[in-house]
Formats: C-alpha cells, structure tokens, sequence
C-alpha cells in the first residue's frame, strides 16, 4: 500500500475509534548488565564487553543484577504499580543469532510491578490518564548487522555480523492497558505518553532514556473498531519506532492505513510492521500466527525476586517529584501559560531554567534567555540546549550584570555570544571586549548635550511637557555610544537638562 | 612396593602429606594404568597428562617449601567432561562440542585445583549427560570393570568406572536423576548427589538446570566426604547455590554410627521389576542396620511412583531450552556452512548432525511439553507432582533420619540390551529420581553382590536438604560393618582387568 491509497486522516476517524497499546524498552544505566558483570558503556569494540555469562557459553549461568531491580520498582513506584512481593523470570524461547543462549531471560505472567497509571498532558493542558499493564524487567539482544545487502536488512544480505555487547543488558519494558477514548487524539496522546515516561525515567536517573541511541524504544500496536463498538479491532505492532515526532506519526499513519483497509472491506492482519522515518509510513513485517510460541517457563537458573516491603517503601519515600507535578508547579511559579510551559519543555529547556534561577537570576529573565537567545543558537547549531557551552550559572551572572545596570539587553546578548564562542566567563568576556555600560557621567553629559543641540525641535516639545518625545533623544544619544550607555540613566539626564519632570 | 593405584584417597593424600611418596609419582602411577587399561574400559574422553603432571610437580614444590597443603592436595582425580576446563576440552559426550576448548573453568574445576588435586582428564558420559548407561555417549560407550561387557550405569559411567578399574581413587559426577548414585551402584563404588544447591553449577554444563547436581564419586565413603567438601559451598557466581555453611560432612564420616537412629524404608521401591538379589542383599542391609541399633521402620511415599513420568516431563523441558545455545553461531560444530545457506538452515544442519537420537528425542518432548496449550498439561502437573514428592519427604522426614532404598533396580545390564528400549533404560533411575525432584541429598554406597550374577548392588541413603552428614555418618557405619563381615572392601572382588 502506498501512502495516496490511505484514508484521509479526519475520514477515519468520522468513522472508526482507535485502541492503543505502547510497549517502551528502556536500556538502564547500570554500570554492569543484567545478569552478569560486563560493562554496560557504548561504542566500544565489538565483542569487546562479553564474558561466558552473555554470550551463553555451555555452562555459564546468570545472576539478578540489584541495582536492576532496584530501578525497575522505582520505575513500577512512580507509575502508581502495585510491585509483587515475589516473582520470577522466565524464559521466552526462540532461535536468533543475536540472542545468544536462544532465549531471552525475560518475565511473563509474574512482572515486578503492575496495575498503574501515567497522567499525560496534552498541549492543551488536558491531562489523560494512560493506564499501565505491567513493567518487567528483561534483558537485551546483540545486535546483527547484514552485509552486503542493499539496506541493510537481512535480505540479499551476503552475511550478517554479530556484536554481543549490548546483549545482557538491562532492560525494563513497560506496557500499556488498551488505551481507548482518545479518539483523534490518538496519536498526541501516544506522543505525550512516550515524552511523560520518558521524563519520568530520567527525572528517577535510572538511565538516560536517549530515543535516538536506542536507550529507549517504543512500538505501536494500533487497531480501529467502528465508532460504537465494543470489540477491538485487529492490530498492527509497529515496531522501533525512536522519536517522540515518529510514535505520532506511525499512530497517525497506522490510523488511515487501517481506515483504508476496513473502508474497502478488507481485513487487518495481525502483523508486525516497520516504520520508515523519512515518508512517516510503515510496511509489512513478520506476520503474528500460531507459529509464534515462546514456550515460556519459569527461569530455574534464578531463584525468584521477592523486594523486602521495607526496601519498597524506602524507595518509595525517595521518590522524586513526578515530572508533571514538577511542572505544573514550576508553571504557576514562573506565572506562564499551558502553552509556553509546553515550548519549554519541548525545548528541553526545564532544567537550565530552572537552574539558572537557582543561581540568582529572576524566573523571567532566566525564561527569556534560554527560551530566546539561547533557543535559537541551540536550534541554529542542531544541539541540545544544556549542550550549549554555557552553564546556567554563567547566564545567572549575565542576568546579575543587567540587574545591577552594567550592561543593557544588547551588550548581555553581546556577552552571551562572547561566552559560547569560548572567550570566557561572562565578566572575562566583558572586559576583554569593553562592553560594560558607559557610566561615565562626564561622557554620557557631553553626548547628552550634543543630542539636543542637534534636536532642537524635540528638545522643545519636552520642555512643553511632551515627554513621551524623549524616547528619540534616548535613541540618538544610544546610537552616539554605540549602545554601551544605560538607556535609563541616559533618559533621566535628557529629562533633567531639559527641566521636564519623568 | 605399594601399588599406589589402590591406596584410597585418604591414604593417598597422607603419603604425599607425609613425604612418604610424591605427588609426581602417584600421578605417574594413574596414568599408566590408565595407559594399561583405558583401552579396555574407556572411562577417560581425553587424559591431560601433561596438566597432571605440572599440578603434581606444584603440589610437591609446594610441599618442599613447607606451605600448607589441602586434606586431598596431589590425590588424582577424573573429572566428568560435563565441566568445563578452560584449555582443555568439554563435550559433554557430544558431537556438538567435539574440539571446543572453554575459555574459563567451572566453579568445581577452580575449586579441585584451588585444593591441590590433580586433574588426570575428563570421563565419558551419556551426551548431555541423558542417559543410564553411557551408551549415549558420541564417544562410544564405557565398559564396567566388573564385566566389560557390560554398563558401567549413567551417565556418569566414565567417572565411576575410572575409580572402580583404579585409574583414579576421586571422580566428579553429576546427578540430574540419578547420574551420580546408578553408576556407582553398579560399579560397586560410592556416589553422593549433595542437596541441590550444595555444589555450584557454574561451569557445570547444563541438562537440566533445576534438577542437576554435581558430587562426589569415590572408592570409600570418607574419601567421597574429603571431595564432597572440597567442592561443596556457595558461589556467588550461580544464584541457586545455599549460602549456608556446608554440613560437616568429613566429621561425620569419620564418625559412622547409626545408633538411635530412626531409619525409613521406602516401601514403594520394591516388587515387580526389582531383581531378586538385589532385593536380598538390599533386605539384609536393613538388618545390618538394626544390629547396627538403628529403628528401622517402613514408610509410604505414595507420589514417588508418579516421579518418573513428572522427571521425564520437566528435564526434557529445561534441556529443550538450555541445549538451544548450540546453535554453530559461537561455538562447536557448525554443519552446512557453504557460503550459501542462511544461519537458520546452518543452525538446523548442525543440531541434526551434532545431537544424538536420545538428546533429539528429548529435546523433542520438552518442545512439545512447554508449548501453548499444553504447558499446564504436562508441565504445570508434573510441578504439581513435584510439590507432593517434596511433601512425602517432609512427613517422612518427621519420624525418621534418613530413608533407604535400593539404589537402583537392577545390577548392570548388558551394553546394547535396552538401548533400542528408552522406557526400560528410564526405570533404572526409579529409585534416585524423587530426591532430584525435591532437591534434597543422597549416597549410593555397596552393599554386597547379587547372587544370580555376582555383579554390586547399591544402597540408597537418602537425607533431607542440608542433613548432608547423615548421609556419611550412616554410610560410614554400614561400609565398615559390611567390610567387617566381607574381610576387604567389596571392590577387591572384581576381576583384574
């Protein structure tokens, strides 16, 4: 199918409810796998981090990683999941090459933490309660790589190569209960679940949870049911799916597919799909029959899981504050709107805000320079906001500098460029490019002076008491210092030679 | 001049602890009765000669330099190819692992090295240690030294027989059903499968990883005591290992007495299919224990006669799963790999190639048994059967000390009569099958020959988990009542090969 024979997007859903479920695999941050002690950092040489345990050498057996658990009860707590008192792995078996002993240690029906909820906001401020299934904790595959073929896949490959390190290591997956009455906004809300968890992850500092590294991964199993219904539909899995903009777009795009087929009297087979980042579409993968079984057990070479209640409750006292709440607090403390709140975040700009307040600045200074100034740099250089080379410190000095009128919005902005071009801190950039607010009164009295003898006629009109007119002697005496004076001070001495009261 | 291939572990060890002879010399003298007669007997998959002789030498050097040296340092052992060894290789009796050397040593092989006990090689076994015979092996099968003619039991045939033909006074087996206690019984040796948990599995290639266990194999009951604690202990490197401290065992088999001692008598191990004179010599090894002033008493563990059909579908499921690794990707043989055909059909060609029939056959039935739609069928029930045979070992456990049985059956049948007969080849492990299923521990040990053939019959000694001791502190009593009345130990009574 291609993308003209989809349904228009607003026909589909005049027609048909969509039902959701999200499954996330976050890759934790422990320092060593899941059940043995290899290293967990990337990019290093291929088959560089394994030992008998992860690469299912005869013999080798696997032992329960703590900090593992830990993060996956901390993960459970904070999406409002009862966590079992005991449980156990299991194998889930099937033959891959990269998946070293041919089963995948994994939980099947005794997860660590079930029964939750996730509130979402939508941009609107409408908040959605996404209700959570189940999170367990499993472990990652090697990865393959086809040579040889055209795009990489493993047809018309000539041979694949495997890379072992990443298998063993710690995963959590979380999966969602049928997400139901979102109805057109489906897909946004597919979006703001994933950047909610995804927040809530980091904000518990139990991995990074970076889409784009893979540390974080999410598929998209999606059916419609004709407005009205009560059964569900036949879903599609789309698989992989690593941005936030990508789960919107694959919901999307599953959404008219689906339309398309059912509208035309077709059938949905249950099937795993690809998504393609470069048109939002997807295509067929695997098709899900009765061959797929995983002929699940319980993992005898693991003695269960059973977390103390008292460690439980310990790590639920240490919980911190959920991102959602810690937004909407930070929102009423900045006094913003829904809307702007929103741009922040999307701009990944909470955090430098915020501790760039804790370093002195005015909340709405630190809000206009991160969200202005700084966005765009970020933008223009195709970075992150906190990795731009500037601290929130050093912006919280900037700020400092124009409160105390040495230096005026042009000359902070000066400074900031100077100070992410590597020429030091704000006050080194200061003195090395002379930018400091021209104080002298000597000076600033002499092109004061020199401003309304050229401006006669303005100069008369203030002394009439027109004083709104002193906004272009401002201007003059500002361009005659090359912006370097203090455009307040300027005002009040243009005021006072002219005998006009401010 | 002593013959130092059949001196006893104990013996052995105190010898060389003494000065009287060298480690050197005692290894010489296991490899040249192995040179003499493993031709014959086919107990060793690979003998490491030249690793013996190096730890031999150390075990001296050390000796001479005055350090300490452990209750079994230079005593030789054979080690079941089951472990692996890192730069010596493993099969586990297969074809699959024929030429793989592993990078790194079990748990078991650290430790008997860490002990100073030389390493002679590695013994035969049924592939994948599944079996009762070791005809399974792809090495071609073992010849019990009483008759070569005939089994040596399974699957650790080779590490029994290399102990009964004097090739090595210490073995290492292991017991998934009875893997440990069947060949010894057979072989007129002693075999201890410890509480699972005792020793560690690391390293310890797996059939099934639920039930395996691996132990001592010796000519004495002290001498299985001194390698049982050698092994035994936590290993924070296998999760289901006790961390508890191990049962003194040793003390207790320097201290055999059966005084006051309540013992059980399994009473659904006997009847129909149970040779006469094993029953006989089985019957007056509960009288021994009465003039020993044992109370012997009978007990019903009524769920122990569902134990082979419930061990037959939970072993075949764990193995389906753990033999799924060879898959020709990382290791051992790989069959098809022409440039042409994709890993999947390479994975295919080679498991057809590198199992045998029995590792197929189960295999086979553990796919199937674990499937959807029958998993709670067959593996849910035989859990359930699982919990009952541990209930029927807790109420017994309450009115008496140990339990004794039969170890197995039958006395050593012939190679080739039930190796087209699988479920034939399954009733060997009737006996030894429960106390894998409920985890907890027991001894085969000699108790005389059967009169129709002359071959050893086993007693079964069985403990509840962690009574380990018991074990030796009964097993000690009776060996060295039986000696008294045999004259010498019961070994001394098989041929000369």
């Amino acid at each position: 199918m291609t993308v003209t024979d989809l349904v228009s997007y607003d026909d589909a859903l005049a027609t048909y409810d969509p039902v959701m479920g999200l499954e996330v695999h976050v890759e934790l941050g422990t320092k060593t796998k899941m059940f043995c002690g290899c290293s967990t950092e990337l990019k290093q040489d291929a088959n560089s981090q394994t030992c008998p345990t992860c690469l299912g050498l005869p013999g080798a057996l696997p032992v329960v990683n703590e900090i593992g658990v830990e993060s996956a009860i901390k993960i459970g707590l904070a999406l409002h999941c009862e966590i079992a008192e005991w449980c156990r792995f299991a194998r889930k078996n099937y033959f891959y090459p990269d998946m070293p002993k041919n089963f995948q240690t994994s939980q099947y029906d005794e997860p660590i933490a079930y029964n939750g909820y996730l509130d979402v906001q939508l941009e609107d401020g409408e908040v959605f309660r996404v209700e959570i299934e189940r999170a367990h904790m499993e472990e990652d595959t090697g990865k393959s790589t086809h040579v040889g073929g055209a795009t990489g896949r493993i047809h018309g490959a000539s041979h694949s190569l495997l890379d072992y390190n990443r298998a063993g290591i710690p995963l959590i997956e979380i999966v969602t209960k049928p997400i139901e009455g979102a109805g057109e906004r489906a897909p946004e809300v597919a979006k703001a679940y994933v950047a909610e968890l995804r927040e809530l992850i980091k904000a518990l500092g139990v991995s990074e949870a970076r889409m784009e590294q893979g540390q974080m991964r999410c598929d998209v199993n999606l059916s419609l049911r004709p407005k009205g219904a009560e059964k569900f539909g036949t879903r599609s899995e789309t698989k992989n799916v690593n941005s936030l903009r990508s789960v919107e777009r694959a919901a999307r795009f599953e959404i008219q597919r689906h339309a398309a087929v059912l509208s035309s009297g077709g059938t949905i087979v249950q099937e795993t799909r690809h998504f393609h980042e470069e048109d939002g579409s997807t295509t067929a993968g695997r098709i899900k029959d009765n061959a797929e079984d995983y002929r699940y057990f319980p993992e005898p070479d693991l003695v269960p899981v059973a977390p103390a209640r008292e460690w439980v409750e310990k790590l639920r006292a240490e919980l911190p504050e959920l991102p959602r709440v810690r937004r909407n607090r930070l929102r009423e403390e900045w006094g913003v709107t829904e809307h702007d709140m929103q741009s922040i975040l999307n701009a990944g700009a909470v955090d430098p805000i915020v501790q760039t307040i804790d370093a002195g600045a005015p909340a709405d200074q630190a809000r206009k320079w991160w969200m202005g100034e700084l966005a765009r740099r970020a933008n223009e250089g195709g970075v992150d906001l906190a990795a731009l080379p500037i601290t929130p410190a050093q912006v919280a000095r900037v700020c400092a500098l124009v409160a105390e009128g040495s230096l005026n919005d042009k000359l902070a902005r000066q400074t900031i460029e100077g100070v992410l071009a590597g020429e030091g801190s704000p006050d080194e950039v200061v003195a090395a490019r002379g930018l400091a607010v021209v104080s002298d009164e000597g000076a600033l009295g002499t092109a004061v002076d020199e401003a309304i003898a050229a401006n006669a006629a303005i100069a008369d009109k203030i002394r009439a008491g027109k004083i709104a007119a002193a906004g272009a002697l401002v201007g003059a005496v500002m361009k005659a210092t090359r912006g370097q004076a203090d455009a307040a001070r300027v005002r009040e001495l243009i005021l006072e030679r002219l005998g006009a009261e401010g | 001049m002593t013959d130092l291939t059949r001196l006893t572990a104990a013996e052995t060890a105190e010898k060389i602890a003494s000065g009287e002879v060298t480690a050197v010399a005692v290894t010489e003298a296991h490899l040249a009765r192995i040179e003499a007669v493993d031709e014959k007997v086919h107990a060793f998959l690979h003998v490491d000669r030249e690793g013996a002789l190096a730890q031999a030498r150390r075990v001296d050097e050390k000796r001479a330099s005055g350090e300490k040296l452990g209750p079994l340092a230079g005593v030789p052992l054979a080690l079941k190819d089951i472990f692996t060894t890192k730069g010596i290789p493993t099969t586990v009796g297969s074809k699959i692992l024929e030429g793989w050397i592993p990078p790194y040593d079990a748990t078991v092989t650290r430790r008997l090295k860490e002990a100073d006990i030389v390493i002679l090689g590695k013994t035969n076994m049924d592939e994948f240690a599944m079996g009762s015979s070791t005809e399974n092996s792809a090495y071609g099968p073992t010849g019990n030294p009483w008759d070569l003619t005939r089994i040596p039991g399974g699957s650790g045939g080779g590490s029994s027989a290399a102990i009964a033909s004097y090739e090595a006074p210490l073995a290492i087996g292991t017991d998934t059903g009875g893997s440990i206690r069947q060949p010894a019984a057979v072989t007129g040796t002693v075999g201890v499968k410890p509480t699972y948990g005792g020793v560690s599995r690391y390293g310890m290639v797996a059939f099934s990883s639920s039930l395996d266990q691996g132990g001592p194999c010796a000519r004495t009951v002290l001498d299985a005591a001194l390698l049982h604690e050698a092994i035994a202990g936590h290993d924070p490197l296998d999760s289901t290992s006790i961390d508890a401290p191990v049962p003194s065992v040793v003390e207790a088999a320097r201290n055999g007495d059966v005084k006051g001692m309540r013992v059980g008598v399994v009473k659904e191990f006997a009847g129909e299919g149970y040779q006469a004179g094993v029953m006989q010599r089985f019957d007056e090894s509960v009288e021994l224990l009465r003039e020993l002033g044992a109370e012997v008493v009978e007990i019903s563990c009524p769920s122990f006669d569902k134990a082979l059909a419930a061990y037959y579908l939970i072993a075949p499921s764990e193995c389906s799963s753990n033999l799924a690794r060879f898959d020709a990707m990382r290791y051992g043989l790989r069959v098809g790999d022409d440039g042409t055909k994709s890993a999947e059909d390479v994975t295919a060609l080679t498991r057809e190639a590198g199992f045998g029939d029995e590792v197929k056959r189960r295999v086979i039935l553990g796919t199937y048994a674990l499937s959807s739609g029958y998993y709670d069928a067959y593996y849910g029930s035989a859990q359930k059967v699982r919990t009952l045979i541990k209930r029927d070992f807790e109420r017994a456990f309450e009115s008496v000390d140990v339990l004794i049985s039969p170890t197995t059956p039958t006395t050593a049948f012939p190679i080739g009569e039930r190796s087209d007969d699988p479920m034939a080849m399954y009733l060997a492990d009737l006996c030894t099958i429960p106390t894998n299923m409920a985890g907890n521990a027991a001894m085969s040990l000699p108790c005389g020959l059967a009169p129709e053939d002359g071959l050893p019959v086993g007693l079964q000694i069985i403990a509840p988990a962690m009574a380990d001791d018991r074990l030796y502190r009964v097993g000690a009593a009776v060996e060295a009542a039986f000696e008294a009345r045999w004259g010498h130990p019961l070994l001394e009574e098989a041929p000369s090969l």
